[in-house]
């Protein structure tokens, strides 16, 4: 048995340099993958935060002091004015123009090139994740590994159409409107930053603190779902032990606590929106007081006299809002975008996790005999196979594919301080049978992994047709076993495509020849569309034995000379039962096997059957030596069988 | 839609006082706001020696002066603190309790749920499958909250702010309000026409976000039939034509959102412009007097304004749409009633466990023409053993969850202890009927607290007995921590026949007249198996005992041992009387003859 999966509590802690390295890789992504889209959107944010800089310039300077004053002062000039204003209407109209259409391609390329990215993370996210090694998925839930796609996944890719465009936007909108203020009036502008900075101070609290409720929020949101799945998915057990009422009392104290910490940390981060509003009003406020106050004493301000008039004061109405509001916005981005980039670290965890090392250099060809009964490769489909063997030395040699598999005192353990398997020795030869029987947890499905290589043994040789099959490929190694596993994985598609899971190129001819084989072409053909049939949600329309009857049709297609077979010991009903032994019988015929046997009738016919106890075989031979050795397979032979 | 709202905003219950104290500050924050732009205008006109006006021409404030009067000023500053300072206490108490209404709706929908499947049948069960369930108490519940919460505020406060703008705009100069009239309705149209436009497709793209869900599933679940066929390239195949697929729709999708804010700033941009040429325009053509600078930039504050409601808007219509499924699904929940009900004077006690189907008839709601029990007569004695074998679906787990009233017969009466089982109290019959089901399930917790659902003031002793019973105990006793031993969810951390005999001491624990097990030593080796058949024959002489199972080696020794096929008991009489009797039966033993099982557990 593979060590107990430790569940990686999900809201773990990404560390702030974790967060960095995150932000740093995505842009690498954005950088490499879209410069065009990258640096044209920036470009854009840029044109667009412009137009809306100049827009507030306008407004206070060229309409209020340059057409609305003199028109009000001199009302003979109107037709002048007018015709002033029409130029500036213009003028400007061409600047509007041009910033919407920058806004939307901003909108535009940034958006696509945070889907091009984040589509490019998911898919080596999960092209990498095939590469990891068995052990890797041993020791993580496969709730958690679904998490990185489910949660983190979205949360990166929310995060980086929506608040990351509005990120950039207020950041450039910041430093320009920072320029035209400087530019129109530096005294004003450096009062607008004075009065900014305790509203800075302020935004950061209450993001800091929200921050902190909404992880408390996720956190007992996760502790009600989880309690809502397991108890709905035991109601019918709640229903028969007549426990709905501690069911009810359990779900109460989590949801109170949900409840709890979503109201405190919405009421924080709805504090966010009045204070900022009503902050770019107060500045608005002393804004007009102090250039009240000035305006009067205008006569005793001497040179500085002229930096202040009315259509300062309206042109820094508008900077300071424009100033304000994008620091608001940018306080509420924070806390999705941690939230983001805490789960892109734990995405870049994973596809920065080292991939299954493949270290060989063996691999199987066609091959066909040559006059002396020796491989020969060749390009084309013979239904013959032979390892190819390049030697350091330039030479390849060429040995025929058998079936023939060597333990030599094998130790091996899951993690290396704990050896489960001892001095395994066995031999099988080609069409040989052997079978493992002993209790759960003896080590008979360890031995088979090691076979085909799901993992690595941590002492001994292991040897097929002669060859230390660490210098197989793997891919050619898993290629020359088939594999019938206890618990059947199929996937959505239809019967047809599930079958030629384990030959891609197989005609429909050869797809029904091993349903065939497999005793699995009499209920497929009862199926609504045969062959075609889809498979939902992994087969779960299917019974359990009927999955594995299309399992070992999967496994006869590819006709190994090997094959890796667990016998069902979960019940499946009789007529079932009886159909998927005798397609496995079917399979078995004329390769080596290796099979954990539940059934007498397959340990009887076996050529050798190992018996096992706790990491070590302590018993081997045929049937009847066993039973007249009287030991261990003795007592399980009697302890089982039948009594009449 | 409306209905929905209403029905859904019952279960606000006690925050329904939340949701009219946010509507109130919401009010009054929102025409403070209104009053602020009105107000910096009357301080430009101060600045200027304008006039200052009270919305109407006739209602002056201040006429017009030629040096600025400091105590206007000052008045103007005070005035425009205290609306500041009320909207910012409105606007954070609007907050706080939008915050607690939209947690409290959101409390009390999880909760109305969770209580209303408490007293769900199976069949309410059946109908709605366990994971759709799950699903709708999460996140549908969640989308529901999140709109409730966008709602409570924006709902009241962007129309309020529309009208209230254009209304403003209005008195100080209907020419200029005009501008709005026309480009508000416009923009507005272009929004909604925006967001329906791309909803359907966003459906389906998180419709196929589903689908690549699911096949990372599979694929992690199946890693090793993946790695053991070598078919990595085939699965990233399928997996990237998906995510291809997915892209494509999101940039579609991105290309008509883009026009989203520009489309706003084209109200934005056009509408400032065209109120500063009209306002000139105006000024020159009816005077100085007819419109203040003042006024004049406060419209275009406005502008911003009403921009920002529109958008707010049409935000808060996308995230209606999205809950209005959701919303769905929840009252689809809460209206389901459940069709297995106490009557209305229950019998109490449970007298004997003698067991009697007369003329028994029974279909699932799902196909109720399909007749899965029919006609099903038959009387067990108390204290009697009864094994039940037939192929997969001839019912004999519906027949057994008659007993328990799990389900109601559709035709006939089923008396347990001579009483009809529909004139108990449900809660006394299943505490004397106890069925380990099929499909069994432990709880993550420890495996004591496991243990003592079948009788919460259970003594160490009894459960060490029932444990003993069920050949638990030798387990159990191996781990480290005995019975404190932490189970995960579903009880993955123990082995299939370690779980089946947890469940079978669970059920024991009870002290049941009946006891039921489904199947439940299917993953029991066969001598354990035997042993706790023993055990069960021996210590619990009184229970009426009815044992499912595929092994003729379980059902063998019983009293009387059913044969059922396609929903009706074909023979029945003792394993000497079927293997002469009955087909099924002796074809049955003779598929099963000399096979063993080596799976032994130790």
């Amino acid at each position: 048995m593979p060590p107990s999966k430790l569940s990686n509590a999900r809201v773990g802690k990404v560390s702030k340099e974790a967060r960095n390295h995150a932000i740093k890789r995505i842009f690498a992504y954005e950088i490499k993958y879209y410069p065009f889209e990258f640096f044209a959107s920036i470009f854009c944010v840029i044109g667009s935060c412009i137009a809306q800089v100049m827009s507030n310039y306008f407004v206070g300077m060229v309409f209020v002091n340059e057409i609305l004053t003199p028109l009000k002062d001199n009302p003979l000039m109107g037709d002048e004015i007018m015709k002033k204003m029409g130029m500036w209407a213009i003028i400007m109209g061409s600047v509007y123009v041009f910033g919407i259409i920058c806004i939307y391609f901003y909108n535009f390329l940034m958006c696509k090139c945070a889907q091009g990215t984040q589509k490019r993370i998911r898919d080596e996210l999960f092209e990498h994740m095939q590469t990891l090694p068995l052990s890797y998925f041993d020791t993580r839930t496969r709730g958690d590994l679904m998490s990185i796609y489910t949660n983190d996944v979205d949360t990166l890719r929310e995060a980086m159409s929506r608040s990351w465009p509005m990120v950039v936007n207020c950041a450039f909108s910041i430093l320009t409107v920072t320029i035209v203020m400087f530019i129109t009036n530096w005294i004003f502008a450096l009062l607008v930053i004075a009065l900014t900075i305790p509203m800075f101070f302020f935004t950061k609290g209450v993001t800091k603190r929200s921050g902190k409720h909404f992880v408390q929020q996720q956190i007992a949101l996760g502790k009600t779902n989880g309690y809502v799945e397991e108890m709905i998915n035991g109601q019918r057990v709640v229903k028969v032990f007549n426990h709905e009422q501690k069911s009810v009392e359990g779900f109460d104290k989590l949801n109170d606590a949900l409840c709890y910490e979503s109201t405190k940390a919405n009421k924080f981060a709805n504090t966010l929106m009045p204070v900022v509003n009503q902050a770019g009003n107060l500045q608005y406020i002393i804004l007009g007081l102090i250039a009240a106050v000035l305006l009067t004493f205008k006569s005793s301000l001497g040179p500085m006299a002229d930096m202040f008039d009315v259509g300062v004061i309206v042109t820094f109405l508008m900077l300071s809002k424009s100033f304000t509001n994008p620091i608001g916005n940018l306080a509420q981005q924070t806390n999705a975008i941690v939230m983001a980039l805490a789960g892109a670290a734990r995405i870049f965890e994973l596809t920065d996790t080292p991939s299954e090392v493949d270290e060989g250099y063996v691999t199987l060809v066609n091959a066909k005999e040559d006059e002396n009964g020796n491989p020969i490769e060749v390009e084309e489909r013979t239904g013959k196979w032979a390892w190819k063997h390049p030697h350091e030395n330039g030479e390849v040699s060429y040995t025929w594919l058998k079936g023939k598999i060597d333990f030599y005192d094998v130790d091996f353990g899951y993690v290396p301080e704990k050896i489960v398997l001892h001095n395994i020795s066995l031999y099988a030869q080609p069409g040989q049978k052997v079978a493992f029987v002993g209790p759960t947890g003896a080590g008979k499905t360890t031995i088979t992994n090691l076979i085909n290589r799901f993992y690595d043994i941590a002492d001994g040789k292991v040897r097929y047709d002669d060859i230390n099959i660490n210098k197989i490929k793997k891919y050619d190694l898993r290629r020359s076993l088939g594999m019938v596993l206890q618990d059947t994985e199929l996937f959505t598609g239809t019967v047809k495509d599930n079958i030629r899971f384990g030959k891609l190129d197989a005609t429909d001819e050869e797809i029904i020849e091993a349903a065939k084989l497999a005793n699995a072409h009499r209920f497929i053909s009862n199926l609504p569309n045969g062959y075609d049939t889809m498979l939902e949600k992994a087969g779960t329309n299917l019974s359990q034995g009927q999955r594995q009857l299309i399992a070992i049709a999967r496994a006869a297609i590819a006709n190994p000379p090997v094959m890796i077979l667990d016998e069902a010991t979960s019940s499946i009903d009789s007529r079932t039962e009886e159909m998927v032994q005798k397609g496995m019988d079917a399979i078995m015929k004329g390769r080596t096997v290796f099979v954990i046997a539940h059934r007498l009738s397959t340990v009887k016919n076996s050529d050798v059957i190992m018996v096992l106890d706790q990491g070590r075989i302590i018993e081997r031979g045929s049937h009847d030596e066993l039973i007249a050795q009287g030991g261990k397979y003795y007592q399980l032979y009697t302890g089982n069988a039948m009594k009449d | 839609m409306i209905q929905l709202i209403v029905k859904l905003s019952r279960q606000l219950g006690k925050y329904k006082k939340q949701v009219y104290i946010a509507w109130v500050y919401v009010f009054i924050e929102t025409i403070c706001e209104i009053f602020i732009p009105t107000l910096t205008g009357w301080l430009v006109n101060v600045l200027k020696g304008e006039t200052v006006t009270f919305f109407s021409d006739n209602l002056v404030i201040w006429g017009p002066t030629t040096d600025i009067v400091l105590s206007h000023v000052v008045i103007l500053g005070v005035v425009m603190i205290i609306t500041a300072a009320i909207a910012v206490l409105t606007g954070i108490g609007a907050g706080f309790a939008a915050a607690e209404a939209s947690a409290g709706i959101g409390h009390n929908i999880r909760k109305a749920m969770f209580y209303k499947i408490q007293d769900y049948s199976f069949n309410n069960i059946d109908k709605f499958s366990t994971s759709s369930i799950v699903t709708r108490m999460t996140t549908d519940v969640t989308n529901v909250q999140f709109a409730y919460q966008m709602t409570i505020r924006a709902l009241l406060r962007s129309p309020l702010m529309l009208i209230f703008a254009m209304v403003v705009a209005f008195t100080k100069s209907w020419q200029l309000a005009t501008i709005f009239v026309v480009m508000v309705p416009f923009v507005g149209f272009f929004l909604f026409f925006i967001a329906n436009k791309v909803h359907p497709v966003f459906v389906e793209i998180f419709n196929k976000y589903d689908g690549l869900n699911q096949e990372v599933q599979e694929d992690i679940a199946g890693i090793r039939a993946v790695k053991a066929f070598g078919r990595q390239e085939q699965q990233n195949s399928k997996f990237r034509s998906v995510s291809e697929y997915i892209f494509k729709k999101f940039v579609h999708n991105e290309r008509i959102i883009a026009f989203n804010n520009p489309l706003l700033q084209v109200l934005s941009y056009g509408a400032s412009l065209m109120i500063c040429y009209l306002g000139a325009y105006l000024i020159k053509t009816y005077g100085t007097s007819y419109l203040s600078t003042g006024d004049l930039t406060s419209l275009l504050t406005y502008i911003l304004m009403i921009m920002m409601s529109l958008f707010l808007l049409s935000m808060v219509y996308v995230q209606c749409i999205i809950a209005r499924n959701s919303g769905e699904r929840i009252i689809e929940i809460l209206e389901e009633e459940p069709d297995i009900k106490n009557c209305d004077e229950p019998v109490m006690n449970v007298e004997s466990g003698t067991v009697d189907f007369e003329n028994v008839t029974f279909a699932y709601k799902s196909n109720i023409e399909h007749k899965v029990l029919k006609h099903i007569n038959l009387h067990i004695p108390s204290g009697s053993t009864v094994g039940i074998v037939g192929s997969t679906g001839s019912s004999k787990s519906t027949l057994l969850s008659m007993i328990a009233r799990l389900y109601d017969a559709e035709e006939g009466v089923v008396k347990v202890g001579g009483v009809d089982v529909r004139d108990y109290d449900i809660k006394t019959l299943r505490d004397s009927v106890s069925v380990v089901l099929q499909k069994n399930v432990l709880f993550s917790g420890t495996i004591k607290a496991n243990l003592l659902w079948g009788n919460e003031n259970a003594t160490d002793e009894e459960i060490k007995r029932a444990c003993d019973m069920a050949c638990a105990s030798e387990f159990i006793e191996r781990f480290p921590d005995k019975y404190e031993t932490i189970l995960d969810e579903g009880g993955t951390n123990v082995s299939g026949g370690q779980k089946q005999r947890l469940c079978i001491a669970r059920a024991l624990l009870k002290n049941p007249k009946i006891l039921i097990l489904d199947d439940s030593t299917s993953a029991v080796d066969t001598h354990t198996d035997a042993t706790i058949r023993g055990y069960l024959k021996n210590e619990r002489p009184d229970v009426t005992k009815f044992i499912v199972a595929e092994r003729v080696l379980s059902v063998k020794d019983c009293d009387t041992i059913l044969v059922m096929d396609d929903g009706e008991i074909v023979n029945q009489g003792t394993h000497e009387e079927l293997i002469n009797s009955s087909e099924i039966y002796a074809d049955l033993v003779k598929t099963q003859m000399g096979g063993g099982d080596f799976d032994a557990t130790k």
